[in-house]
């Protein structure tokens, strides 16, 4: 995503970098950063707290109007209240890389059994 | 503050489990291009970018395997219509509140409070995890960059897993 990010930015698009990976993130060095220490698939917060995650994304935006140094990486406040445990293995059993879609639910997919694919203006560019 | 994760290893560990060659991460120079907002957030059109593999209900999932496509999601999206499909993280949590990884609610809270001046019509989303930095550079960020031009966004707001 750091690459993303500097492509867009070379081209006059301002960016946040939300980031739960610190390391990788000094590594690519995206223009604007805010690191949440949270476990992987919580960039932006936990389930069912809105507020926290209102504040998270709010702390991270500002950084758009504060930073000024490219490559800055903020440090949100905000701590992950079930400690820190989850950092002994932190990157989940990867799912065999299947190259056909991998639809969330089997209802997911007879929703999309009618959907015209190759007219979609919103899928699989 | 504690010691952050060690994922550069552990993402190491993770390619040579699946069979792939030793992972070079990606390590950029010292140049890091910024450009400072034009006008405040207040006034600016903000798209959301997303790498969770979030998808829409009746749309077509992405697959397991360097997928380089993307989805674009209307800003207007009922949030219990949005699904994941990725092959690297725990998505029990996003399933319960994909706020947690495409925050999208709390967009629209502040765009309603005025703090965001618009979002723009489509959030995009993609399946990050993509082995080859070659194929983001070349394939993935300048399709991005096409629809960020094409909604003419101020700002994006990227959110990886």
């Amino acid at each position: 995503m750091g690459l993303i990010a500097r492509h867009l930015e070379i081209a006059g698009i301002s960016t946040m970098s939300m980031t739960s990976a610190l390391d990788i993130t000094r590594a690519v060095k995206p223009p604007r950063a805010a690191f949440l220490d949270f476990p992987l698939g919580h960039t932006t917060g936990r389930p069912g707290e809105p507020e926290l995650q209102d504040a998270i994304v709010r702390a991270a935006l500002n950084g758009l109007e504060t930073i000024s140094e490219p490559g800055t990486i903020l440090t949100l406040p905000f701590v992950w209240p079930e400690g820190e445990g989850w950092k002994s293995s932190p990157v989940a059993p990867a799912a065999a890389r299947l190259d056909w879609p991998q639809y969330q639910t089997d209802t997911d997919r007879q929703a999309a059994s009618n959907h015209a694919l190759d007219r979609c203006q919103l899928c699989a560019r | 503050m504690n010691e952050p994760a060690a994922y550069i290893a552990a993402t190491r560990e993770l390619y040579a489990s699946l069979g792939y060659g030793s992972y070079q991460w990606v390590e950029s120079g010292t140049q890091v291009p910024l450009t400072p907002l034009r006008q405040p957030l207040s006034a600016s059109r903000l798209a959301l970018i997303a790498s969770g593999g979030i998808y829409c209900r009746g749309h077509l999932p992405f697959h397991f395997k360097d997928d380089t496509s993307y989805r674009l999601i209307p800003h207007s999206v009922a949030t219990a219509d949005l699904r994941t499909a990725h092959f690297a993280y725990d998505q029990t949590d996003a399933r319960i509140d994909p706020n947690c990884v495409f925050p999208i609610d709390p967009l629209r809270r502040l765009e309603r409070a005025r703090s965001i001046g618009e979002l723009a019509p489509f959030a995009l989303t993609f399946m990050g995890g993509i082995y080859s930095s070659r194929r983001v550079r070349e394939e993935l960020a300048p399709r991005i960059l096409h629809e960020m031009q094409r909604m003419e966004v101020d700002v994006a707001l990227l959110v990886p897993v």
